[in-house]
């Protein structure tokens, strides 16, 4: 029995994808050796920790974006909902709100895009690229608005507390940001491997219209993870807030694209239906170290960006590429 | 008298302004196979959609288990016990059996999913129908006929009373049939009741009590299936006598229009050599996996020829890929409508005016509206293709009239040969017949036709040559006259003899 259920444990990996997840795994480590050696400086004790507390956005984001992949769909507006909580929460404390009650309006603000989202792809039926590509520009376009096109003033020392509980604070020699991701992808991890609502989520995924014939609510299961990705991109937004100490409009710029690729890089498919949240953190692990790193060996920003492209590009051709060829050898 | 479980009466139903259901009614028994007939888009799986609670009706009275129902939704639906299994499979393949089959009702240990629950109760469901299946398989690596052996227990799980099934056979051997009719003639004996659609009339006989009738969204009539013959169920289906099956007209043999010499293309095409005549009808036949449709493929330049000739009219051509073929005046209608015979989002007149762009566009490569219109019209017409207008999506048409956008799509081009494969998959008799009489139009008009049927009464019946492969090689060839199913059978499984 116990046999049996550790070969059908090993089955479903298979089926979610986690043959990736240990690609990228293994991927991140051969990395992480290279810059080591190559640079003593990335080695040091003091940039693994800054190392990980970049890793951690992404983190973020890339659980969020990771949900709404598997249902087969895509969430573009996450950067903007990053800098939409941004600005938002750094209007309101530059004002001299208290920053609980400011972050929980930016929750508010944030979560109505998901909402929004939610109802243009579900029950609406847009493409979820074009709907929320939409509403990508329109969050932006907020987080402009909020503060009369002007980044806000420093957000003050009332909310110096709320900083060093996002950022600056340090337990067991790792920084906050890094456990919040942690107890966030627990939390999120649970909801996607053991309740009913994560089951549903990669039904929809796997086949939107058999998921409804079996009586799931393809509309309300949408919804929860676009609203599980925006809940992320404003807990992306405030732990930028809190590490500059003001609102930028431009926060979050592109950093759909730096969710999206955490996931493709982990094995989540754009195309619905396989991917576990483990495979965000191999893959955001990557894209922050190739960030961390190549900035140590002196590579300027231009190439990074090349080197990490194409990155990306080979690690689904690589998924691709060994999926087909196990299909022809049958 | 026994109660009926099932009882509608007065269904009205219209999509889109068109009525594809008026006043029809239909009732069921428990403990009966009742079998619902009529051509592709009589109404037969809308009715059971209506049943099912997938669609709701426009005016109507619904009686299941003696109780007067409104509307249901899927959910009401399994609840009452009815329980349908679609024609195309819907399975999460990404999922376990176990999880496909308890989806949209897992069991809940907490707020956490009960796996263990569900494995175990999956197993039994899967036991007491004597399928051997892991519940712990992923539905993505089992084969069509298992997936719906799990689509069927998935309907059993939920302790159905009323089972649904709509052409569930289309997709499985001859085993995997017996099978299914050992499955569903222990579910009549537990009391189940079962609406059982097909086109196929021959398995109907083995399994079924009684029959309802539709025709162009009207109930035509039910009774006791052992009652009609089988004649008679076809002109209730079709409105008409079909006074032959497979229409034959003679024609002279011509000059050599095509051939195909010592084709190699990988496994499953080894040394093919084919001729063609004008005026003449060749059927391939062979078991599934003979390398039929493989051939037909490297013909028309879809997979690449290892070596071989093709010459058409004394002339060798080159093909390496479709377009070559196309030009060379060679079409192919593809055995997998959905997958390979049409842009299933596109309307009927995109699809219809695709392959022939070329002749369709002007200078600047604008489209000819009116040229396209004059094309679209005549094959809607010529094939009789039922629709409401050319501007539907192809996926909303029936099986029949999708077959005959595919063929329609190559007739404006006069082309010298016209490879079928598979043309009659799925397809009801009354189109069967059309389709047949089409391929012998094209051969009256000197047009080469090459079919590949795995229905052996359809190739021999209409062929005026049959050609038999077996494992990629040509194992033999026939005349009508001479050809019988064990013939055919015995050339077909002519496999090499293993060194």
């Amino acid at each position: 029995m116990n046999k049996n259920n550790s070969s059908w444990f090993s089955r479903k990996m298979a089926a979610r994808g986690v043959r990736s997840v240990v690609t990228a795994a293994i991927g991140f480590f051969i990395l992480f050796l290279i810059f080591s050696v190559l640079s003593p400086q990335f080695r040091s004790g003091n940039n693994i920790q800054n190392l990980l507390r970049q890793i951690a956005p992404t983190l973020i984001i890339g659980i969020g974006q990771g949900f709404v992949l598997i249902t087969g769909n895509i969430d573009l507006a996450v950067g903007s909902v990053v800098g939409m909580a941004c600005m938002t929460a750094g209007t309101l404390m530059s004002r001299g709100m208290n920053p609980l009650l400011a972050c929980v309006i930016t929750l508010v603000f944030s979560l109505a895009v998901g909402v929004v989202n939610g109802i243009l792809v579900a029950k609406i039926n847009l493409p979820a690229f074009i709907a929320t590509l939409g509403t990508m520009t329109v969050a932006r376009g907020l987080a402009q608005l909020v503060n009369n096109n002007r980044n806000t003033d420093f957000i003050g020392s009332d909310a110096q507390g709320f900083r060093n509980l996002l950022y600056y604070d340090n337990f067991l020699t790792i920084y906050s940001t890094v456990w919040i991701a942690i107890i966030l992808w627990i939390i999120m991890n649970f909801l996607l491997s053991k309740t009913r609502t994560g089951r549903h989520i990669y039904a929809i995924g796997s086949n939107l219209e058999a998921a409804k014939l079996s009586g799931v609510n393809a509309f309300r299961t949408t919804l929860i993870a676009y609203l599980i990705s925006s809940f992320c991109s404003c807990l992306c937004g405030l732990i930028l807030l809190a590490s500059a100490g003001m609102g930028t409009m431009d926060a979050g710029t592109t950093y759909e694209m730096y969710a999206i690729a955490a996931c493709v890089i982990g094995g989540i498919s754009t195309l619905g239906g396989t991917g576990i949240l483990a495979g965000v953190i191999a893959g955001a692990g990557i894209w922050g170290i190739l960030q961390n790193g190549l900035q140590f060996v002196g590579a300027p920003v231009a190439l990074r960006n090349i080197i990490i492209g194409v990155i990306v590009i080979a690690a689904v051709m690589l998924d691709v590429v060994t999926r087909t060829g196990k299909k022809k050898a049958k | 008298m026994e109660e009926y479980i099932v009882e509608l009466e007065h269904i009205n139903k219209s999509f889109a302004g068109v009525k594809v259901l008026k006043d029809v009614k239909f009732n069921l028994k428990s403990g009966e196979v009742m079998a619902l007939l009529g051509e592709n888009g009589a109404g037969k799986s809308t009715l059971m959609k209506i049943l099912s609670g997938v669609y709701t009706r426009d005016s109507g009275t619904m009686k299941v288990f003696g109780k007067e129902y409104g509307d249901l939704d899927t959910k009401k639906a399994h609840e009452l016990g009815i329980a349908i299994i679609h024609q195309e499979l819907n399975m999460c393949r990404h999922l376990t059996v176990a999880e496909n089959i308890f989806l949209g009702r897992e069991t809940q240990k907490g707020i956490t999913l009960d796996n263990k629950e569900m494995v175990e109760k999956t197993k039994e469901v899967l036991d007491s129908l004597k399928i051997d299946l892991d519940p712990n398989e992923i539905v993505g690596n089992l084969s069509v006929s298992k997936q719906q052996m799990v689509e069927i227990a998935k309907a059993l799980s939920i302790h159905a009373k009323i089972l649904v099934m709509d052409e569930p056979t289309s997709a499985l051997t001859a085993k995997e049939i017996d099978e299914l009719f050992r499955i569903i003639n222990q579910l009549r004996s537990e009391g189940c009741g079962i609406v059982y659609i097909s086109h196929r009339l021959e398995e109907l006989s083995h399994v079924s009590n009684r029959v309802t009738v539709l025709r162009d969204g009207e109930f035509i009539m039910n009774g006791e299936f052992q009652d009609c013959t089988m004649d008679q169920l076809i002109s209730f289906m079709v409105g008409r006598e079909i006074t032959e099956k497979f229409p034959r007209v003679s024609c002279e043999k011509g000059k050599k229009i095509f051939e195909v010499r010592h084709l190699n293309a990988g496994r499953m095409v080894r040394d093919v050599n084919l001729e063609l005549y004008e005026g003449e009808i060749v059927g391939i036949a062979g078991l599934m996996g003979a390398g039929r449709t493989e051939t037909t493929r490297a013909i028309f330049g879809i997979d690449s020829k290892d070596s071989g000739e093709i010459v058409l009219d004394g002339q060798t051509v080159t093909i390496n890929r479709p377009i070559d073929a196309i030009k060379a005046g060679i079409v192919l209608a593809p055995e997998d409508r959905k997958k390979d015979g049409l842009c299933t989002k596109l309307s009927v007149r995109d699809n219809l005016a695709l392959p022939n762009l070329d002749w369709l566009c002007n200078a600047i490569g604008k489209v000819d509206t009116k040229k396209e219109k004059e094309l679209v019209d005549k094959a809607v017409s010529n094939l009789s293709i039922k629709l409401s207008t050319e501007e539907i999506n192809a996926e909303s048409l029936s099986g029949g009239n999708q077959q005959k956008v595919v063929i329609g799509k190559w007739l404006a081009r006069n082309s010298r040969v016209v490879i079928f494969d598979e043309p009659t998959r799925g397809v009801d008799v009354g189109a069967k017949v059309e389709i047949y009489n089409l391929m012998n139009e094209l051969k009256k008009n000197g047009t080469g036709v090459l079919f590949v049927s795995s229905e052996l009464p359809e190739v021999m019946g209409i062929s005026d040559r049959i050609i038999v492969m077996c494992d990629g090689r040509i194992t033999g060839e026939l005349s009508p006259e001479e050809a019988t199913e064990d013939k055919i059978l015995a050339y077909a499984t002519e496999f090499e003899a293993k060194i």
